[in-house]
């Protein structure tokens, strides 16, 4: 499957585009992805916190990832 | 339940008046503002980014969160800017309307303190030698 990944913040810095795309076996974890990305790209393993969005909502390390979901890196939030 | 992220500046007076209802005694708020100084170095500007439909979305779900905790909780406000701001520029207001007083305070509260935990707003901080995207490393 190809998955799409939106970057924002720090994470679109680092990568150098506001989104990433990956053809990976369906229904990897997002514990998988993260350890992938962190291996190509050894500057978000330096942020305080990194996340994954999974159709807008936090989702866990077990999470299975398909190609329709909506992906997105979370980089430590700053609002407020 | 008035949610919002916007790039114009926050109208706090319309902010206030949509958090208000006959049935409160109480309207609480709380405004974040833009600082000059951060850890020591002085801020020009900043810039907001968000991650618009999840920002909405979250947003919505801390608002419903503190509705479960406090069911006295009548109106709820929270608009948050994002683009660019200049020091004194108003960043997020959060206004809650309660029966009484106790509620309104504590509402207010959970509400800005688990925007800034959980909402995908990212602040990047320029100075007058450089930038930093805030929080982002420990």
């Amino acid at each position: 499957m190809k998955l799409t990944i939106a970057l924002f913040g720090i994470t679109r810095e680092i990568v150098g585009r506001p989104t990433l795309e990956l053809t990976t076996p369906d229904g990897k974890s997002v514990q998988n992805l993260l350890a992938e990305l962190r291996q190509q790209y050894p500057a978000l393993g330096k942020l305080s916190s990194l996340a994954v969005a999974v159709n807008n909502d936090y989702a866990t390390d077990d999470t299975a990832l398909h190609e329709r979901d909506e992906i997105a890196l979370i980089p430590p939030v700053s609002g407020g | 339940m008035h949610i919002d992220l916007t790039d114009q500046p926050i109208d706090i007076t319309n902010a206030l008046q949509l958090a208000e209802d006959d049935g409160a005694g109480a309207v609480n708020s709380f405004i974040g503002t833009v600082r000059n100084q951060s850890t020591g170095r002085r801020v020009v500007r900043l810039d907001y980014e968000a991650y618009d439909s999840m920002a909405l979305h979250q947003l919505r779900k801390v608002a419903e969160q503190a509705q479960e905790k406090w069911p006295m909780l009548r109106q709820v406000v929270v608009i948050h800017r994002k683009g660019t701001l200049y020091i004194g520029d108003v960043a997020v207001i959060v206004a809650v309307s309660t029966p009484h007083r106790a509620e309104s305070f504590a509402a207010c509260q959970y509400i800005i303190d688990t925007l800034k935990q959980v909402v995908p707003i990212w602040k990047k901080e320029f100075y007058e030698d450089g930038t930093t995207w805030v929080a982002a490393h420990p």
